[in-house]
C-alpha cells in the first residue's frame, strides 16, 4: 500500500463525511424513528405474542436484525449516492483526473460509506436501550460483524453507483433486492421458527448468514456455524472489490 | 526550453466507430501557451481528454514531463490541472473547500496560504465561504480554475474556457491566464474564439476532422496566411474605376471616394507601389492610405476549407 495516495483517500473521506454531517438531522433522525417504530411494531404489537425466541425476549431478540437492516440499506444507499451524485453532477471528472486510482477512490467513498452507517447502527442500538434490555455477548465480534457487514454492503453500493444511469436506477437494487433479503433473511425471526422447506430456502439467502452471525455475537444464538457467516462477508467483500478493480482498470461507464 | 508534453501518433476511435483523432503528433515548450483551433468535432476536447485521462486512447502515446500517461500516470497528472468545458461544481460546498478538496486529490498537504494567494488571484477570496451554487456563471468558472491550480501543476488545460461567457468576463478570464503565463505555467487552451487565439496564444494548432493540420507561432500563421486590405481614400469622388485600372481587383466604395485592394503577404510583389503610381498616372489623388490585417477567423476558414496534409510539430 505504499503507493497509494493517502491525502487523497482522506479527501474523499473526509467530503463524504462533510456531507453526512451536513444533513446529520435527515442522517440520523430517520433512522432513528423509523427504528422506534419498529420497536413499536414489532417488539410491542408482536412482542405480546411471543414472549420469547430460544429463551431470549422477543424485543431484544430483533435489535441485531433492526442494525442490520439499516446497516444494509445505509451501507448501500450511501455508497451508491455518493459516487453517483459526482456522476450526475459533472465532478467525475476530477476522480478520473487527478493521481487517484481505484484503491483510493473506493477506500474514500466505501471508507465514508460504512462508517456512516456504523455510526447510525450504533445509534439505533443505544436507542434501543431504552425499550429494551440488551446485553452484548461478544462485544468484539459484534463489531467486526457491523464493520465487515457495512463494508461488504458498501462496496456493493459503490458498485450500484458506478453501474446506475439514472436515479430510478440507483434506487431499483435497494428496494427489489436488499430489502427484501433482509426481512426474509431472519431479521425479525429465527430461521428455526420456519417449515423445513422454507428453512432450506432461507439459508440460500446471504443476508442470513449475515444476521446470524450478528445475532450470535449478542446472545450466541446463530441458524448457522459463525465461520459460515464470517467467511460469506469476506467472500463478498472480495468479490465486490475485484470486480470495482475491473470496473477502474476497464473505465466501465467512467470513462470513454 | 524543453518539451513538457510529448504527443506521439495519438489516435481515438470511439466504439461507435467515430475516429475523432488520427495520428497526432505534437511537442509542447514548457511555459508556452498554445491554443488549439477547430470547429466542433474537430477533436480538441478529445485530444486534451485523453492526455488529462479522462478518454482512452486507441494508439500513440502522450509523455508529460517524461511520465508516459498511461504507465505512469501518477506522475503524469501531478502535473497537470484541467479546467473543464462544462461547469461541475459541488453545489453545496464552500468555495474554500472546493479547492481544499482537489489539492488533497492530488496528494498535498494541507496549505490554506497558498490557497488564500489562489482565491485572491482570481478575486474570489471574498467568495470563500459560499457555497458554490450561489456564484455567478463567471465566478464558478473561476472557482474551476482556482481547483485547477490548488496543487500548482506545471500544465493547465483550460477547454474552451471562455464558451457562453460575455464579453466583460472574456477578458477578465484573458487577464487571468496573462498572469498564468507570467507565473511561467504552460497552458494548452482550446477555443473557437478565434480573437482569443490571437490574443493569448504563443502557437496556434489548428485541427479540423481529428487531424492537426497545422502549428505555428501566431504571428507566423497571421504573416504567413493573412490577408491584407489596403483602403485607399481619394480626395475627389469617383463616379467609377478608369478602365486603365480593372482586372487589379480594385474595388470602389459606393459614395466613391475609397478604393480597397486587397493583397496577400506572402507574395513577393504585393503591388501597392504600381497601384500607386497609376492612380498618379491617372491624375487620381489620393488623400490616405491604410492597411487592415485579416482576422484569425478568416485564415482558420482558409485553412479548414483548404485539403492540407496533417503536421507533425
Amino acid at each position: 500500500m505504499s503507493g497509494v495516495n493517502w491525502p487523497g483517500v482522506w479527501a474523499i473521506f473526509h467530503h463524504e463525511m462533510m456531507r453526512f454531517f451536513r444533513t446529520v438531522m435527515q442522517s440520523l433522525l430517520s433512522p432513528v424513528v423509523s427504528t422506534v417504530l419498529y420497536f413499536v411494531v414489532f417488539g410491542a404489537a408482536i412482542g405480546g405474542r411471543i414472549q420469547s425466541v430460544e429463551g431470549v425476549e422477543y424485543g431484544a431478540f430483533i435489535v441485531p436484525g433492526l442494525m442490520m437492516l439499516t446497516i444494509l440499506q445505509q451501507s448501500v444507499s450511501n455508497a451508491s449516492f455518493g459516487i453517483y451524485f459526482p456522476k450526475f453532477s459533472g465532478t467525475i471528472y476530477e476522480y478520473l483526473v487527478s493521481p487517484v486510482g481505484w484503491i483510493e477512490v473506493t477506500l474514500g467513498f466505501v471508507g465514508a460509506a460504512a462508517m456512516k452507517a456504523v455510526l447510525i447502527a450504533l445509534v439505533i442500538l443505544l436507542t434501543s436501550f431504552f425499550f429494551v434490555g440488551v446485553h452484548i455477548l461478544h462485544p468484539f465480534w459484534m463489531l467486526a460483524f457491523l464493520i465487515l457487514t457495512a463494508t461488504g454492503f458498501s462496496l456493493l453500493g459503490f458498485i450500484i453507483g458506478l453501474w446506475a444511469k439514472s436515479f430510478e436506477q440507483l434506487q431499483i437494487v435497494p428496494m427489489m433486492v436488499i430489502t427484501p433479503l433482509v426481512f426474509l433473511g431472519g431479521a425479525f425471526y429465527s430461521a428455526d421458527m420456519l417449515p423445513p422447506f422454507w428453512e432450506g430456502v432461507a439459508k440460500l439467502n446471504p443476508v442470513l448468514y449475515l444476521v446470524s452471525g450478528f445475532r450470535w455475537s449478542f446472545f450466541g444464538l446463530a441458524d448457522v456455524p459463525v465461520g459460515v457467516s464470517l467467511v460469506a462477508v469476506s467472500l463478498m467483500i472480495a468479490v465486490c472489490c475485484l470486480a470495482i478493480r475491473w470496473i477502474f482498470a476497464t473505465g466501465w461507464r467512467l470513462r470513454e | 526550453m524543453t518539451a513538457i508534453i510529448q504527443i506521439e501518433n495519438l489516435s481515438k476511435q470511439y466504439d461507435s466507430g467515430t475516429r475523432a483523432l488520427s495520428d497526432v503528433s505534437l511537442s509542447i515548450e514548457e511555459g508556452e501557451i498554445i491554443a488549439l483551433l477547430g470547429p466542433n468535432g474537430a477533436g480538441k476536447t478529445t485530444l486534451i481528454s485523453i492526455i488529462c485521462g479522462l478518454v482512452v486512447p486507441t494508439g500513440g502515446r502522450v509523455l508529460v514531463g517524461g511520465h508516459d500517461i498511461r504507465t505512469d500516470w501518477r506522475a503524469a497528472r501531478k502535473l497537470i490541472g484541467l479546467v473543464p468545458q462544462e461547469i461541475a461544481l459541488e453545489p453545496f460546498e464552500k468555495v474554500i473547500n472546493c479547492v481544499r478538496f482537489t489539492r488533497g486529490l492530488y496528494g498535498e498537504g494541507p496549505d490554506d496560504a497558498y490557497i488564500e494567494q489562489v482565491l485572491r488571484s482570481l478575486a474570489l477570496w471574498d467568495k470563500r465561504d459560499a457555497m458554490t451554487r450561489e456564484l455567478s456563471g463567471g465566478m464558478k468558472r473561476r472557482v474551476l480554475i482556482a481547483k485547477a491550480l490548488s496543487h500548482r501543476p506545471k500544465v493547465l488545460f483550460l477547454d474552451e474556457p471562455t464558451a457562453g461567457v460575455d464579453v466583460a468576463l472574456r477578458r477578465e478570464m484573458w487577464e487571468v491566464v496573462d498572469q498564468l503565463r507570467r507565473d511561467g505555467v504552460t497552458i494548452i487552451l482550446t477555443t473557437h474564439y478565434l480573437e482569443e487565439a490571437e490574443e493569448m496564444a504563443d502557437r496556434i494548432g489548428v485541427i479540423n476532422k481529428g487531424r492537426l493540420l497545422l502549428v505555428k507561432p501566431t504571428a507566423d500563421l497571421m504573416g504567413e496566411f493573412g490577408k491584407k486590405t489596403l483602403t485607399i481614400e481619394l480626395t475627389a469622388p469617383l463616379t467609377m474605376i478608369p478602365d486603365e485600372l480593372l482586372g487589379r481587383g480594385l474595388r470602389l466604395s459606393p459614395d466613391g471616394r475609397a478604393l480597397t485592394y486587397e493583397y496577400d503577404t506572402r507574395a513577393d510583389r504585393t503591388g501597392i507601389a504600381r497601384l500607386l503610381g497609376d492612380l498618379a498616372g491617372q491624375g487620381i489623388m489620393v488623400r490616405d492610405v491604410s492597411t487592415r490585417q485579416s482576422s484569425l477567423e478568416e485564415v482558420f476558414m482558409t485553412l479548414v476549407s483548404e485539403p492540407r496534409q496533417e503536421v507533425t510539430a
